[in-house]
């Protein structure tokens, strides 16, 4: 205990040194800030994805701290609060409660939908407005909470047009499903099984995995015993990769689909030449076609000098929709931003979004996207309204067997 | 029929990766009775460091397997030095310390292990280039890939090497004696602290191999690969009864086929109640209940003597 002394006054002045250069106080007279908080795995499997989901609001963030933005007469500073929440859904409350402590003025996130759901009551709790960039489980919505909103499709809308596709598209009968039992890929593969039965196909397996697999061969073999011709995967890339993998080198030739969560150069890298052909879908319209898309592309290129891993354009877009709506509100405080909020249209790098009365989004076009000489492509895109298909080039040459 | 043989197949070639990095618990537990959870961490080093050296010389005209081999032997002397490394700092100056405390910095060692790893290779999977072949051979309705049939070959007479080296050898002998009574043999001659430092850098050169077949057979690295899958090793070294070296390498091969069977079977026999999502709790269950009718696992004829 001798050193206790010395030790909290090192600490204190720690302490001093790191809360000094962000509090309010050194804030010039005309200047407020702004604290948008943002959590998201940063470590553990899915942590590229994570800094992606960050990357992506930071970029937001500074440009519009160097834009500068005046909110009720006082020049705004946005400060990121990021948070790792490990995709752990206990982790997810723990940080949202932080953040909600540290009185965030908005949530940006989270990214997988087993935390983001935990996590939005206590958001709503604290009257914390939150737009996830992509949890898609339709519960996250349904809980009457009026904070919480997405800028992505959720799995309804997403599922169903996927079964869509897997039928009267890839023309697959006999489908089997692996799905990673999160909220995100169960849910995505129970819609997708309905739309699968609604239109007319057969589910001749359904098998589960975890979200830490790498050994799907069990499985896979149990599978290639009941002959599909189409494999629906509901899960994120680390999974999906290798299992693309042991598809192929346990010889099976079923087609294979999935969604959003495949929709990664990383995808690709880990299934290698496995993954041509490989079909995946994401909400949205593809970002080429988007009128701000390929320069949200390049700034995120020369800045973070990587690729975009996924999410990245939901969460520049969920930014800026916040901070759209705190302009016309004028007003940073969550309950004054929050009705300007719901009352959202707005042209982004991903779609124009609107949100309806639950906070999910009116009318989310999604787009299929194929593997091919190792680059995802543009197959079709798809309305979530009747179906409607927008047919792109290579649609003609899609329906050849492979 | 050709199912139930592609699930053994699928099994033991797992099951021999299990066994190989379960041999590096087993030989720690058996000498010092410390469990080096550390050593999952030791696999995704020597599988990172593997895939480093791999990917700075594929620049060269080498043919595929040569390039991989190179990794190889790039990786052992490094993980080699890392477990002679960790053995000095985390646990040498424990060894008279309760028996938690080393336990807590093979947990903290695990944890630095893998940010390090975070900070030199980042958050992204690296994948494993393209070099082996990828034959495809059938027998009789199952598909087996001449990796497979590499991987399982080359762990088994790894195993048999080193059956030999504790069993033969000078090391070995000197090994068994500090097993049995690190102070006796010490008395008699035997240098413990460089008996106890092989043992660390002999598992870590396994925890090598095993690094680079995981990362080649499932075609990824990453810097979180370690944890699953020395829990599963570890388990396997339970299985079998920890300190055995037959064990680990039973118990290694059954957790595999185990865990195959009860993937590919347990929906079927269940009428869907159970998913294949439970193979681990199928594995972990038939552990448990070797624990409980053979306390000391499978091979295991006793319990550590020393307190």
């Amino acid at each position: 205990m001798k050193l206790s002394g010395r030790l909290s006054l090192s600490l204190t002045a720690i302490i001093l040194v790191l809360s000094g250069c962000k509090e309010p106080s050194l804030l010039k007279a005309d200047e407020q800030l702004v604290k948008i908080g943002h959590a998201a795995p940063l470590t553990g499997t899915q942590a590229h994805i994570g800094k992606d989901n960050e990357n992506g609001v930071r970029l937001a963030i500074e440009e519009a701290n160097s834009a500068g933005i005046t909110i009720g007469g006082k020049k705004i500073i946005f400060q990121l609060l990021s948070e790792d929440d490990q995709a752990d859904p206990k982790n997810g409350t723990i940080v949202a409660h932080k953040l909600a402590d540290a009185e965030i003025n908005g949530m940006i996130g989270h990214l997988n939908s087993g935390t983001t759901i935990p996590a939005s009551r206590v958001y709503h709790d604290a009257g914390i407005p939150q737009i996830s960039p992509s949890a898609t489980n339709p519960r996250y919505t349904q809980q009457g909470f009026k904070s919480a909103f997405r800028t992505m499709a959720n799995d309804e809308q997403q599922g169903r047009l996927l079964g869509q596709f897997a039928t009267k598209h890839l023309l697959a009968k006999r489908i089997a499903i692996i799905d990673d039992r999160t909220a995100y890929g169960q849910g995505l593969a129970d819609e997708f099984e309905k739309s699968v039965k609604s239109n007319g196909g057969i589910i001749v397996a359904r098998e589960f995995t975890t979200d830490k697999s790498t050994d799907f061969r069990a499985i896979l073999t149990a599978i290639k015993g009941n002959q599909p011709d189409l494999l629906f995967f509901g899960g994120m890339d680390p999974q999906g990769g290798p299992l693309m993998r042991q598809v192929r080198s346990l010889g099976i030739t079923a087609q294979f689909l999935s969604g959003d969560g495949l929709y990664t150069p990383e995808f690709i890298k880990l299934a290698g030449v496995s993954s041509e052909g490989a079909y995946s879908s994401l909400p949205g319209v593809p970002l080429e076609k988007m009128p701000n898309g390929l320069a949200f592309r390049d700034k995120y290129r020369a800045k973070y000098n990587r690729d975009i891993q996924l999410y990245a354009p939901f969460c520049y877009d969920a930014v800026n929709i916040m901070i759209e709506a705190m302009k016309r509100a004028d007003s940073v405080k969550p309950e004054k931003y929050l009705p300007e909020l719901v009352k959202t249209d707005y042209s982004g790098v991903t779609a124009r979004i609107m949100f309806d009365e639950r906070g999910d989004l009116k009318a989310g076009a999604i787009t299929f996207y194929r593997v091919r000489n190792g680059k995802w492509e543009v197959a079709e895109t798809l309305s979530s309204t009747p179906l409607q298909s927008s047919l792109t080039e290579t649609q003609s040459d899609k329906k050849k067997p492979e | 029929m050709d199912i139930f043989l592609q699930q053994i197949i699928n099994g033991l070639v797992l099951g021999s990766i299990y066994a190989l990095v379960a041999l590096g618990y087993t030989m720690v537990y058996g000498i010092l009775g410390l469990i080096n959870f550390a050593h999952g961490e030791i696999v995704m080093i020597g599988a990172m460091i593997s895939l480093a050296a791999i990917q700075a010389m594929t620049g060269f005209a080498l043919p595929g397997p040569v390039i991989v081999l190179m990794g190889l032997l790039i990786a052992i002397p490094a993980c080699m030095l890392l477990g002679y490394g960790i053995e000095r700092v985390a646990y040498r100056p424990l060894r008279r310390a309760p028996r938690l405390a080393p336990l807590i910095t093979a947990i903290g060692v695990s944890i630095v292990l893998q940010n390090i790893a975070m900070i030199i290779w980042g958050r992204q999977y690296i994948a494993f280039p393209p070099l082996l072949p990828e034959d495809t051979y059938t027998i009789a309705g199952a598909s087996i890939t001449l990796l497979q049939i590499f991987i399982f070959l080359l762990a088994t007479a790894i195993m048999a090497g080193l059956i030999f080296l504790v069993q033969k050898t000078r090391l070995g002998r000197t090994m068994r004696a500090t097993a049995q009574n690190p102070e006796v043999a010490g008395l008699m001659g035997v240098n413990v602290n460089n008996v106890i430092s092989s043992t660390f850098i002999i598992g870590s050169a396994l925890a090598a191999v095993a690094g680079l077949m995981v990362s080649a057979y499932y075609g990824l690295a990453h810097y979180y690969m370690g944890f699953l899958l020395g829990l599963k090793a570890f388990s396997a070294a339970v299985l079998g009864g920890i300190g055995n070296l037959g064990g680990a390498m039973l118990g290694g091969l059954l957790l595999g086929v185990i865990e195959s069977l009860g993937a590919g079977y347990i929906g079927p026999l269940t009428g869907g109640v159970l998913g294949s999502h439970y193979q681990d709790v199928f594995a972990f269950f038939v552990l448990i209940l070797v624990l409980i009718f053979r306390p000391s696992g499978l091979l295991g004829e006793r319990t550590s003597e020393r307190p």
